[in-house]
């Protein structure tokens, strides 16, 4: 596959590694922020090619991870109401919330759909007049401007029966979230390219200039996580600190201004809770009042009590990178895929899922 | 070989729910489609059962199609319903001979697209040798079922020579994967609700009893075990024999045959083609040292075009499978956790 094998091929890869290996000479603590980062390091074994010297730790950039179980409750609610149809993005199905998962909700009758884009939820209610659609808009600045073009297209063709449910999340707070945390040890990240891609770099120097921490804008195939790496490791070694940008083919400096421009229409910032990590001021966007009519929390009268996080899941310090999966006691055995007791064992792009796919229950993971 | 026959004269143009009653509705229904196009002399004697006789030993296999569209590209659920079974007995290292064949259909059903579904029975009944000979059909509400769900039973004489059974497996064997992966899955993934993107991805069912009756003509007891990597993908059904046989797997991601088409759609919905099902593949686990002269033969069967030898037992990290990636790191591949579900970003 063009675009794609050259990113892929064991020359470059090897390469990479000796160049990596000889220019190593201290410990180095490195967080990748995304999760898709995380399994791609996973998946492709490249946890053990690394010198001893490196630690990758994994970055709360796992959408579905972060969202709150109450958040999740106020899906499933809306799920179990008459003349609803809740879509959603698929990894977000089976994640519990308080009581049960949307896949739960779908087997008991609710009117639950898997979607690949919000567009198509859009077209479900126009296709749908007499019944109301509701779109669970998760994730991070990558996905938002799809959700909020959602928004304007059905504002556009008057679709009345169309509303999100936003719990979006935003890096850079959570960034700082992370670098503020007395018990923080990492000493640099490997931004998330797809993020960039949208949102630009320059949001990132602020806080490689406040925490003298090197950031690298990277991406998401064996060999661009190798030359963030490498980069970053350059950066470290000669005490730089400044935003770089590995993922050259997608990420330009101010990102994409028209997404940008949309994000801005649609939505507010807004204060986030995270799921594991708390409240971050300012971290996540809600629907803006002029589009009153396409928020859910606005159209439905969502009456739910305050739920708790489940206290058995360490979620907070894994997307903190405090923890590693396998340091949890309830991993691979209260804690399996097929009976979760957090999202990061869900999601396709949750830590512990890679861990628990790629390296099965044996602990033998850096 | 494609039988083309042309939709029978009929008072009706969909199924109702008097064409499961029993009386005249169904028996018009029954006598001018499935009676005449699978005629043979067991099913001819209209009885509630075939009764017939089959030289030892015998291998018996059951399973239901629910596939949804029923129709898709490279063939539609009646093929499958077939291939399905008489694969399932293949594994076994049987010929299928007879099946049974029952439906539910769906209130509303159209006779025309009943009908396309018995036509593509009757051509992978004839190009696997086999004969439909007793059957049911059930008609439900509107709504209560999808079109059309049907079952398939059947019955087969094992190849005299084959010693298939777990127990036989051993370090150094080879794990032969007759063709390129995923492209069923992936097929039935584009055509589903929302999911509009074009390739020119057909399934890849067929039946497989013929090319696995030349393997063990040609190799009987060297071919050890055998087994069609379908829901779950590749990576279940090797997990099932890792199980089974209390040893380790390995392969390796550079000699699993993959069409290049496959893989892009496989990455562009966030899928591992190691979960994605197949219909017309199969596993062999053979011998070492006929493994080179297996693949030969393979290579010569329009099922086998594409076969290649994907990795070897060992007994080292029994009840695992680990797969050496591209890049040559190394990994577990587990089994598919719930259903394989896509990524949101």
């Amino acid at each position: 596959m063009k675009y794609l094998s050259e990113y892929r091929a064991p020359e470059q890869v090897a390469a990479l590694l000796k160049q990596i290996h000889a220019e190593t000479t201290r410990q180095w603590t490195l967080m990748e922020i995304c999760g898709g980062q995380t399994h791609s390091l996973v998946k492709n074994g490249l946890l053990e090619m690394l010198p001893d010297k490196i630690t990758m730790v994994h970055g709360p950039g796992c959408p579905v991870c972060v969202t709150p179980v109450s958040v999740i409750d106020e899906a499933i609610w809306l799920a179990s109401q008459p003349g609803v149809i809740l879509c959603s993005f698929g990894d977000m199905l089976r994640v519990p919330g308080s009581k049960i998962s949307l896949l739960e909700v779908k087997a008991r009758g609710g009117d639950v759909r898997m979607v690949y884009s919000p567009l198509e939820a859009v077209e479900l209610a126009k296709n749908n007049p007499d019944k109301q659609v509701v779109f669970f808009a998760v994730g991070f600045e990558t996905t938002a401007p799809a959700n909020a073009l959602s928004v304007v297209h059905a504002s556009k063709q008057n679709i009345q029966n169309y509303s999100i449910l936003a719990s979006h999340v935003l890096v850079p707070p959570a960034m700082e979230a992370i670098l503020s945390d007395p018990e923080n040890r990492i000493d640099a990240f490997l931004a998330a390219g797809h993020v960039c891609t949208i949102m630009g770099m320059n949001e990132y120097d602020p806080i490689a200039e406040k925490y003298r921490i090197p950031i690298v804008v990277t991406g998401f195939e064996p060999v661009d996580l190798l030359q963030g790496i490498l980069f970053a490791i350059r950066q470290l070694e000669k005490g730089e600190y400044r935003v770089e940008n590995q993922y050259t083919r997608y990420v330009q400096r101010a990102g994409n201004l028209l997404a940008q421009e949309t994000l801005k229409d649609v939505f507010d910032i807004s204060d986030r809770m995270w799921r594991g990590i708390g409240n971050i001021p300012n971290s996540g966007f809600e629907v803006k009042d002029i589009y009153r009519i396409y928020n859910a929390r606005e159209k439905f009268d969502i009456d739910i009590p305050l739920a708790e996080e489940n206290a058995a899941c360490i979620s907070g310090d894994i997307m903190k990178g405090l923890k590693k999966p396998f340091q949890c006691p309830n991993f691979g055995t209260a804690c399996k895929p097929e009976h979760p007791l957090g999202a990061p064992m869900v999601s396709s792009e949750g830590a512990c899922a890679a861990y628990y796919q790629y390296y099965g229950e044996e602990l033998t993971a850096k | 070989m494609n039988l083309q026959c042309p939709l029978p004269k009929l008072d009706f143009d969909i199924i109702t729910l008097g064409h499961g009653s029993g009386g005249l509705l169904m028996h018009e229904l029954l006598n001018k489609t499935v009676l005449d196009i699978f005629k043979n002399d067991l099913l001819d004697q209209q009885h509630d059962g075939a009764s017939f006789s089959l030289p030892g030993p015998l291998a018996f296999s059951t399973d239901s199609y629910v596939v949804s569209p029923i129709s898709f590209p490279g063939g539609n659920i009646g093929d499958l319903a077939v291939n399905g079974t008489v694969n399932d007995l293949a594994m076994c290292g049987a010929q299928a001979k007879y099946l049974s064949l029952a439906f539910i259909l769906e209130e509303g059903l159209k006779v025309d697209e009943f009908w396309d579904v018995l036509v593509s029975i009757k051509n992978a009944a004839l190009k696997s040798g086999v004969q439909i000979v007793t059957g049911d059909t059930k008609v439900v509400e509107r709504g209560k079922g999808d079109k059309i769900f049907i079952n398939t039973s059947g019955i087969g004489q094992v190849h005299p020579s084959a010693r298939i059974h777990h127990r036989y497996i051993e370090p150094g064997d080879a794990i032969i994967l007759s063709g390129k992966l995923a492209a069923h899955g992936i097929t039935i993934m584009s055509l589903r609700e929302g999911l509009q993107f074009e390739t020119d991805i057909e399934t890849d069912s067929v039946n497989l009893n013929h090319t696995v009756n030349i393997l063990l003509d040609g190799f009987g007891e060297g071919i050890k075990f055998l087994r069609d990597p379908t829901r779950g993908g590749l990576a279940s059904t090797l997990n099932e024999i890792s199980g089974a046989a209390k040893m380790g797997i390995d392969i390796d991601q550079n000699l699993l045959p993959l069409d290049e088409q496959v893989e892009g759609a496989c990455e562009m919905l966030g899928l591992d083609p190691l979960y994605v099902a197949n219909e017309g593949l199969f596993i062999a686990i053979v011998k070492k040292d006929i493994k080179d002269e297996v693949l030969q033969l393979l290579h010569t069967d329009p099922n086998g075009a594409h076969a290649a030898i994907i990795g070897y037992i060992t007994d080292e990290h029994p009840g695992k499978v680990i797969l050496k990636s591209r890049i040559g790191g190394k990994r577990v591949v587990s089994y598919l956790p719930g259903e394989q579900l896509p990524r949101i970003c």
